[in-house]
């Protein structure tokens, strides 16, 4: 196996060196070896977006992304969405309208969510449906997700 | 009490809800409660929305390995032999397991709570034996250093397989030149008991029979008889399976894992190890999805044995295309169905035919799916045949009322047939036929109370209903479907803590909400805020035996154990003011607003008796528990508008409404939620969701690419209208909510899509090509 490598980066603001084999994965060095566990791992290949985490602004399936490819970059996961005093509008959003079900795609799309709100803070509902459609979820039909994200709009706007 | 045609009924906004999620509410009668019917935040919400909530791959344990499991390439082999040595010797590898490491096994019957399994067939699909029966049939396995480590060993092992030919297609299956998948399964002839001689992959045949079939149909006014088919289809849960397990030197195994229900792997991993059940500890973690697929064992077991090899714990977790070529799924099918119906139209006669696919071996939902295909009518005169058939797929699971999906595709377009034939309004024939209490079905059961007519009442009052259609290619269709629920055992133990809040604890897993629908039952009872109570869901070491959570059994049979224990509580808090005020606590009275009070005008609330525990006689614990049979059965209706693109076949569906009896709603975003999540599952069966294999029997499509499960891009909003027939066998109504809605979609869908295009589609998934095809033989 190829040797390991030094990365620096930034994680949730904090800045971050961790050693990596050129064939792992930044979600199997996130959840294995720096202990953030919230990023889901649902498919290993793109299909589903538990692992979603936001890359230098942009929401990425980290089961895509080397680890090594995150020298110098910064990395949002879901343990950095929440302030210190309590929840982000999105994550308040998401248990007042019982977005979620089983809960395991619920990280995902709070990250997608973030990056879209980033983007566009009043997003209709077909953008939010667009946006989203790279997230998977079995249990809920989408529905009250939909809601949660248009009450965090409402509620970032406000 | 007036008949129900003459009661008087409106559909209004849900409280709480938003405006697409409504009910049906009967003029003068609306239950009046404090916690159940409202929409707390979920108790474990907070965790779930911050990434801290552990689920089954997120143990972490000193000394872990990974393991890997090797699997077969073949869908139908005979094993030559194994030889592990090459992986064993590989540099951070700790141990490999086959069959041969795992104690024999006899055939004998367990009950798993969704299906019964036979030992010896559950013991080889763990690990094959002799035999490969589908492709992704796990062979060996290894614990090392790292999971890539594992993985580059287990290519290593040389496994010889002498290949043979598949079986695909349950009519073929059942053919006499077919390939027999197990050399052991004789046809078991059920209700008469009766065992065939000869091995076959006909591993059951069920037959119900009710009046004189032959006679009625000879004199319906009208018969229309269809034949169906289905494909394989796979739950879908977002989280993959997982175990891992440490076997200690003191003879104990602890098993961490996500699964629906932690006390059946408790006694899977005890029978297939041969130890004493109590040596085993399932420590549920939290779970990412079952719907059925999560109650029998896989890894569990395999990772027991590597522990027990290697001395090390041993963490097993599958990837996607493991969980789709070797998991789940649910049965393909055939099916041919025949009703008859007098002049009236009223059904006069129904006759089934069906074919289950039991996968490599023998256990689909064939007899639930026997029980489901009239269940929705009153049919005077019946008769069905099922058969569980094995095939080269993998060994299929319970998926959300079991069986019940399948046959509502036949049944329902079939009468949306009969509704066009006789000129007769879909909702007025299902006013007309549904079934209501003290209507026989045709495997001999007799409906308690049941709330099927009024679902179809609230889809004639519905806003959607009753909105026209907006353009070209579009259609509408309504299906009905029924599911029994089921109620079983349940244990909970509830402490008072000296704040006046409740701890509860639960052998329950949560899937979707459970927590709070049970907090809410006991806060309902105590007259506190179901913020209040503080739910717990504990390892099998630490709360009675607990059936699993599936037969959308946990809000009733678990709320009935919690309904019990904050009942316990009461009696003994009684106890206790009876004791500060000297007084008997036959003269103790505790109210609704959670104060207790006595004869001559004494008077304490919770918070204040909860903090004079220890001086009364020390803590107060409530217990529960509970073998629930009173669980109702429900149905549900659902209306589909679908936008069919001519060019295509690609079906749309652009508006979708979902009608259900819940018995009574207790935390109702959380019973809209079952209702939505149940729809979108049915409506990817309906219209893409399908194994696809090749004539080899490899499956081509073990992604969630290429396995498209529906997206928020894909579906409408999923409107909700909750109808509230209680359950007379639970204190507050309730029935079970899971299961029902994954039933009616495909058969809705295909009553729109004929109503949008003349063409009937009798075969799912009613995709692209297919729906073209009969666009295009309907033009002709």
């Amino acid at each position: 196996m190829a040797k390991k490598r030094i990365i620096s980066t930034s994680i949730n603001g904090d800045s971050v060196e961790f050693l990596a084999a050129p064939r792992q994965t930044l979600l199997e060095v996130l959840r294995e070896d720096l202990d953030l566990i919230g990023t889901k791992e649902g498919c290993s290949n793109g299909n589903c977006g538990a692992c979603t985490v936001i890359l230098d602004g942009r929401p990425v399936d980290s089961c895509l992304v080397l680890a090594v490819e995150v020298e110098g970059s910064e990395v949002e996961t879901i343990e950095g969405v929440a302030p210190t005093d309590g929840l982000h509008v999105i994550q308040d959003a998401f248990l007042g309208q019982a977005a979620l079900q089983c809960g395991i795609c619920t990280p995902g799309f709070i990250m997608s969510t973030k990056a879209l709100l980033e983007e566009n803070a009043s997003p209709t509902e077909d953008e939010i449906r667009f946006h989203l459609a790279g997230n998977l979820c079995r249990c809920t039909g989408y529905d009250k997700i939909v809601r949660a994200v248009q009450q965090a709009a409402e509620g970032e706007t406000n | 009490m007036a008949s129900v045609e003459e009661r008087q009924f409106r559909v209004e906004p849900f409280p709480g809800g938003t405006p697409g999620n409504q009910r049906l509410v009967e003029e003068g009668r609306l239950p009046e409660y404090a916690v159940v019917g409202t929409r707390p935040i979920r108790h474990d919400g907070t965790d779930k929305v911050t990434g801290r909530a552990r689920y089954g791959a997120d143990i972490k344990l000193s000394g872990l390995l990974q393991g890997y499991v090797l699997r077969s390439p073949h869908a139908h082999a005979r094993i030559v032999s194994i030889d592990t040595s090459k992986a064993a010797a590989v540099p951070g590898v700790h141990a490999v397991c086959t069959n041969a490491d795992l104690p024999s096994a006899s055939h004998r019957a367990g009950d798993l709570g969704e299906g019964v399994v036979d030992w010896y067939h559950l013991n080889q699909n763990v690990l094959a034996n002799d035999k490969v029966l589908y492709t992704g049939h796990a062979v060996a396995a290894v614990a090392a250093d790292s999971v890539h480590v594992a993985e580059e060993a287990a290519k290593l092992i040389e496994v010889e397989y002498e290949v043979l030919p598949p079986v695909l297609d349950v009519r073929e299956a059942r053919s006499a030149d077919a390939p027999v998948l197990n050399d052991d399964v004789r046809t078991d002839r059920q209700p008469v008991g009766e065992q065939g001689d000869t091995p076959t992959n006909v591993a059951k045949h069920f037959h119900y029979e009710k009046g004189d079939v032959d006679t009625a149909f000879a004199a319906a006014e009208l018969v229309v008889e269809r034949e169906f088919t289905t494909e394989t289809v796979h739950q879908g849960y977002i989280e993959p399976h997982t175990a891992t397990a440490l076997w200690s030197p003191d003879g104990k195994i602890t098993i961490w894992t996500s699964t629906q229900g932690s006390f059946m792997i408790r006694m899977q991993v005890a029978e297939l190890l041969n130890v004493p059940s109590s040596k085993v500890k399932v420590v549920p973690m939290e779970i990412g999805g079952g719907f059925g697929g999560k109650i029998a064992v896989y890894l569990q077991p395999v990772a027991a044995v590597l522990s027990r090899m290697s001395g090390r714990p041993v963490k097993l977790n599958m990837d996607r295309s493991n969980v789709f070529d070797a998991t789940g799924p649910t049965p393909g099918s055939y099916m041919k169905v025949k009703i008859g119906v007098d002049a009236d139209g009223m059904i006069t006669a129904g006759e089934a035919e069906l074919l289950f696919e039991a996968g490599a071996f023998p256990g689909s939902p064939i007899n639930p799916g026997c029980m489901c295909v009239f269940a929705c009518y009153d049919v005077p005169n019946g008769r069905i045949d099922g058969y569980d058939i094995c095939v080269n797929k993998p060994r299929s699971n319970a998926y959300r009322a079991p069986g019940s999906t399948h046959v509502a595709l036949a049944t329902e377009t079939i009468v949306d047939e009969i509704c066009e034939a006789q000129g007769i309004c879909p909702v007025e024939f299902r006013l007309k036929n549904a079934v209501k209490e003290g209507d026989e079905r045709v495997d001999g059961v007799t409906y308690p109370p049941v709330g099927m007519w009024e679902t179809i009442k609230a889809v004639e009052l519905s806003d959607h209903w009753q909105s026209p259609l907006e353009g070209p290619h579009q259609g509408r269709g309504i299906a009905s479907g029924f599911w029994f629920n089921f109620g079983g055992n349940s244990v909970v133990a509830a402490t008072v803590n000296e704040d006046g809040t409740v701890s509860l604890i639960e052998g329950s897993t949560d899937i979707g909400g459970t927590r709070a629908s049970i907090s809410m039952q006991l806060a309902e009872i105590l007259g506190i805020a179901a913020e209040d109570v503080t739910p717990t869901v504990v390892d099998t070491d630490s709360i009675g035996y607990t059936d699993v959570t599936g037969g959308s059994r946990t809000t009733h049979a678990t709320g009935l154990a919690a309904i019990k224990a904050a009942e316990d509580i009461q009696a003994q808090l009684r106890q206790r003011a009876a004791i500060l005020w000297d007084v008997d606590a036959e003269q103790v009275e505790y109210d609704s607003g959670a104060t207790l009070t006595g004869p001559d005008g004494q008077s304490i609330g919770f918070q204040e008796i909860a903090g004079k525990l220890n001086q009364t006689g020390g803590p107060v614990v409530g217990r529960g528990s509970v073998n629930a049979d009173k669980h109702g059965g429900a149905f549900g209706t659902h209306i589909a508008d679908v936008e069919v693109d001519p060019d295509t076949g690609k079906v749309q569906v652009i508006r979708y409404t979902v009608v259900q009896d819940v018995g009574t709603a207790i935390h109702p975003s959380y019973v809209e939620g079952q209702m939505q999540g149940g729809a979108a599952q049915g409506i990817g069966w309906a219209i893409n969701e399908e194994y696809y294999y090749g004539d080899d029997g490899r499956l081509h499509n073990a992604s969630f690419l290429d396995y498209r499960i529906p997206t928020c891009y894909d579906l409408p909003d999923i409107e909700t209208i909750i109808v509230e027939v209680p359950n007379p066998g639970h204190p507050f109504g309730v029935r079970g909510v899971g299961e029902v809605p994954i039933v009616p979609p495909p058969a809705a869908i295909a009553n729109a899509i004929y109503q949008a295009t003349g063409a009937r589609l009798r075969s799912l998934p009613m995709s692209p090509p297919k729906v073209l095809h009969e666009l295009l033989a309907a033009d002709q």
